[in-house]
Formats: structure tokens, sequence, C-alpha cells
């Protein structure tokens, strides 16, 4: 079934950090395997913030060795960020197994990222300016106090409960998934996309990468595809109608905007809410009240439906 | 017993201007259905479509169902509770005689109201979630917020008039009563509705009345694409524009019978539009994915 929420501020800086857990927590009966935050800070100087994950947290529990193998996996990537002149400038480890690093970089992100990749074990979870991307297994309450989200403060954000249905329960078939190797853009989807598999073997024909057998990263790196052909966030929204076979409603955010698009069959749902000063969506209606109590008017989008909000 | 004989008239058979009552006490409910354009035969049974006697004291009402009185009104507030826990609290304040509950904060709490199969004026100050008083039999309902996916699903009798939007698949397999929603509605709405009265003051989305099988469905604003996709039987009134009709769903003649519902449903409502019901399209099943003619009656029911 899975739960998906977006919100999104206008002109202003907020609390996204612990709206989003609170969406996310009133999602939770669509689905309790993980639970993941894509939310946008202020973009900062230039600097790239890396969220990156060097194991599965069931790899935790695998062998007594297993600290050994996470720090010299954590090792080979700073060693590999080094040899492509990037300075790390801070890190942080909410998890064992997952890192935050804000580091400097002028060259090449996504030759730095597939070099990174190629570290056994390990998937950028994001890179990007603003972009924050956290995933992990539980709910959103057990989620946000993991990686200390409730304070994080930003302008706009999406984020997903996931029930597993054709794909493990681990971190990589969670979401939100970052649109690869494209900065500061990211996915989460509510829905079964049926051509997949040709749509997936098209794009990786085209080099792009794949991290899991889940059917949601089709549409991050769909929309990536789109993006680096120089197609607008509404150009792929609007194409993914035509060509994305299914049933699905998902969302895309961007460094400074929120997207949503729904399936010809409207079979996915999404309630929307907007005013001058926000946008909020999500799956339910009871997630949109966690975070607005008072009377509001909300409304359905239809069939085919797609819109592109700017922060 | 006042808000039921206010149902059962609303549902039963239009007095036709200029005839008398012995003219109408005349006429079989196999003329009034055709006249209608509802199937000929008998239908029994409180699922089916039944017209009403005028005046007729139909005891609607379950054996064991409690007795309130709709004066004694009472409030409920949802917060802090779960449905299971407010469901539970209705009754009980039923059981207590009261007739009128008031829902106070919701806050887009799913399945509300539903299985209230009694007379009752449940009024909600708010919005909520999906499954919202479905399965109800009897009930006056007032939400005065939105509603989710699915409200009023598989709805027998009684009255549900919500203020604001409602989500997709409203009044799926409705079989009876009056569904209202003075916005717009999402997809599906009416899929496999079996009988009773959907009313939407605003726009509809994609496969409206898919499978629908009986009953009928007022849109007075635009309806999305395919509607009445595969319908049986039954009749949808589109006041704007129809996207496109789905498979053996065609247009039919509007005719006096039907302005004259239309405009008394719309006014009851307060939906009537400023240019009247003359430029609404009448949608009917087209009846070519049976082969009608050939069936007996007792066959026709089976499909149906």
């Amino acid at each position: 079934m899975c739960g998906i929420a977006g919100l999104i501020h206008r002109g202003k800086s907020s609390g996204v950090g612990s709206e989003m857990t609170s969406m996310l927590t009133a999602l939770k009966h669509r689905g309790p395997d993980s639970t993941g935050f894509a939310i946008y800070g202020e973009p900062n100087s230039g600097d790239y913030v890396m969220r990156f994950k060097v194991a599965e947290q069931e790899d935790m529990a695998s062998g007594y060795d297993m600290g050994d193998k996470i720090a010299s996996r954590i090792a080979e990537v700073e060693k590999r960020l080094g040899e492509h002149k990037a300075t790390i400038k801070s890190k942080d480890e909410a998890t064992p197994y997952a890192m935050r690093y804000v580091i400097s970089h002028d060259g090449d992100t996504e030759a730095m990222a597939r070099y990174i990749e190629d570290v056994e074990g390990t998937e950028i979870l994001s890179l990007g300016n603003a972009l924050e991307l956290i995933k992990d297994l539980g709910d959103a309450n057990v989620v946000a106090d993991q990686y200390g989200l409730r304070e994080f403060k930003g302008t706009h954000g999406i984020g997903h409960t996931r029930m597993a249905t054709e794909s493990d329960v681990d971190i990589r078939s969670a979401h939100p998934y970052w649109a690869f190797p494209y900065n500061d853009v990211a996915v989460v989807h509510n829905g079964q996309i049926t051509n997949y598999w040709l749509k997936r073997r098209q794009m990786e024909k085209k080099g792009h990468r794949f991290m899991s057998s889940c059917d949601s990263e089709l549409l991050a790196v769909y929309t990536a595809d789109n993006l680096a052909n120089g197609a607008t966030l509404e150009d792929s929204l609007k194409a993914s109608i035509e060509e994305i076979d299914g049933v699905f409603t998902y969302l895309v955010a961007t460094k400074d905007s929120l997207g949503m698009a729904k399936d010809t069959m409207a079979a996915k749902p999404l309630v929307l809410y907007e005013s001058d000063d926000m946008i909020a969506m999500a799956s339910e209606e009871v997630a949109i009240r966690a975070i607005l109590p008072q009377e509001i008017d909300t409304y359905d989008p239809y069939d085919e439906e797609i819109r592109v909000w700017k922060a | 017993m006042e808000s039921m004989s206010v149902m059962a008239s609303d549902m039963g058979y239009d007095p036709r201007d200029g005839q008398t009552r012995d003219q109408i006490e005349g006429t079989t409910q196999e003329d009034r259905a055709r006249d209608l354009g509802m199937m000929s035969e008998q239908l029994k049974n409180r699922s089916m479509e039944v017209f009403f006697e005028v005046g007729e004291d139909e005891n609607l009402t379950y054996p064991w169902a409690p007795d309130v009185d709709f004066n004694k009104r009472t409030e409920l507030d949802c917060e802090g509770k779960t449905t299971t826990e407010v469901n539970k609290d209705i009754y009980s304040l039923m059981e207590e005689g009261y007739g009128t509950i008031v829902l106070q904060n919701p806050r887009g709490m799913h399945s509300v109201g539903v299985g209230i199969l009694n007379r009752l004026n449940l009024i909600v100050e708010g919005s909520i979630g999906y499954f919202g008083v479905g399965l109800i039999d009897g009930p006056n309902v007032r939400i005065n917020g939105r509603v989710g996916w699915s409200c009023g699903e598989n709805m027998m009798s009684g009255t549900v008039v919500i203020e604001k939007n409602a989500g997709s698949t409203f009044g799926a397999a409705m079989r009876g009563g009056d569904l209202v929603c003075k916005g717009s509605v999402g997809s599906r709405t009416g899929i496999d509705q079996k009988g009773g009265t959907i009313i939407v003051g605003g726009d509809t989305g994609a496969f409206s009345g898919f499978m629908m099988q009986r009953g009928r469905m007022v849109v007075c604003g635009n309806a999305g694409k395919n509607l009445g996709d595969s319908m049986y039987d039954g009749t949808i009134y589109v006041g704007g524009e129809v996207r496109d009709y789905g498979v053996d769903a065609i247009p039919a003649e509007l005719t006096d019978l039907d302005k004259a519902w239309l405009t008394r449903k719309l006014t009851q409502y307060d939906l009537m539009p400023e240019n009247g019901v003359d430029h609404f399209t009448k949608i009917v099943a087209g009846k070519q994915l049976w082969n009608y003619d050939n069936l007996e009656p007792n066959e026709k029911k089976l499909i149906l």
C-alpha cells in the first residue's frame, strides 16, 4: 500500500523535519516496514552534503568482523573522496552503517559518486547542496529519533512509509530514491509500475545504475534521465504519465520545487492542501491534519494530473 | 420517525402535476419505474430501489435498534480516541436515547460512523478520512468538512450531505438513500452503484458510474473520462461537460419527468443551478454488452 507525503513552505524555512515526522507517523498504518525522508535545508555555499551507507541494518548482526568491515569501507570511501580531490568538512554518524559527510568538491560529482559506490556494500543515498535523504527500517518516530531529524529546518520535503510488496525489507529498497546522479532530486512513489523491466533495460542501456529491484527506483532514474536531457520537472512528470505503465502516484522534489503526478487510472490516492504559505500533500488527509489541525479545504487531484510548486 | 418518513417520500414516487391521488395510486410500481427510465420488473427487498407508497407508514427500523429522540442532543469529542472507540461511543449514546450526535475534532479519522443501522442525526464538525459512514442504514448525516475515499460505500438508506469535497469511490456499491457532496469528488464515483441517489455539486473524476447497476447519479459540474463505462442500468445526469463516454454508456433524452425530479432533488439540497436543469445531459446504458431481450426477468436480476 505505502504512504507518501510532501510539504513545501513558500519563501521561508520551517521545521520540516518535525512536520514530516508527524505526517509520516500518521501514515504508519500504510506501511510499517521502513520510513524515508528527503528534506531540503537552506542550500549551502557550494558544499555538498553526501549521505551514504556502507552496510544494511541486517548486516550488523552477520558476524564479529562486521565492525572491521565497516571501518575499512569507510576508510576506502574517504580515500576515494581524496582521490577525487574532495575535502571532508564534517562527519556525522547517526548509525554505525549510515553516514553524513559535508564535502567540498569542484570536479565531476557523477564520476566521484560512481567511484565511491564501487566500494563493497556502499550506496550513496543522496548528494546535493540542500538535499538530506534519510531512510531506514522502522516507523517515522524511530527513524527521526535515530537520525535526529526533529530539529531539521528547511523549505520542503517528501517522505514515504513503505509496505514492501515486490522487493525486500531493507534500506536499498526503501524510499525516497535519489535521482542519481542528478544532485538534489529525490522521488517517493505509491503504486506498481508494470513496465518496470522494459524501462529498466532501456535506462541501463543508457548507462544508468540501479541499486535495488524496487520498481519505484525506476521513477528516480527516469526523472534523472529526463532532467539530464534538458527537460523541466514539469516536462518529466507529464511524459511519465504516457511512458510509465501501471498505477502510481509519485512526488518529486528538487532543490527549490516539489512536483506530483498521478496516473491515468487515478488508482492511488493523494490529498492536496494549498495556501499562500504552504502546500501539503499526503496519501491520506489524516497526515495533513497531523500538522494542520484547524479546519482546511483539501481536494483530490484527478487522473493524469501533474502539479509543480516552487518553494 | 420524522426523518425516515421524509426519506421515504424523497425516495418515493413524485406526484406529477395535474394528477389526482387516485390516478397516482392507480399506476403500478412497474409503470412508475418505466416512467423514470428504470427497469420494468417488480423489485423487492430494501437493497433494491423501492418505490414507497405515498403516505405509507413503513416500518424501517431494525427490531433491536434502540429508540432515539432527535431532540436529545450530545457532543462527542474524537480527540485522542481511536476509530473503534468513537464508533462504540456512538452506539452507546444511541442506546442512551440520543438522537442527535455532534462529532467534534475528527481530523481525518477513518471509518467514522460506519455501520449505523438506526435512525440518527449525525453531525460531523470537521473532515473525516476513508470509508466514512459506509454500510449505513437509516441515519441522516451532515459533514461540515471533507471526506476521504469510499464515503457512503454500500450505504443502504438515509441521507449523507457533505459540505466540502470528497475523495474517490464516492458511494461505491451504494444501495439506497441520498449521498450528496456539495464540492467536487474524486474518481470512480458510484462505481458498482446498485441504487439510491448520488449528487455532486462540482466535478467528478474518471470512471464515474463504472458498472453502475441501478439508481441515479447527478453531477452538476464536469465528468471525467469513461463516464458510465460498462453500466448495466441506472441513470446519470451531468450538468457540465462529459470528457468522454465509457463503453455502452449513451446519451438519452431528458424528459419532463427527469427535469422535475432533478429540480426537486437539487432544490432540496440547495444545489439548483441558476440556469435550471434543462442543460443537463442524461446518460443511460446502451444495453449492448448483454443480450437483455433473451433473458427472463429473473435472469436479469441475476445480472443486475
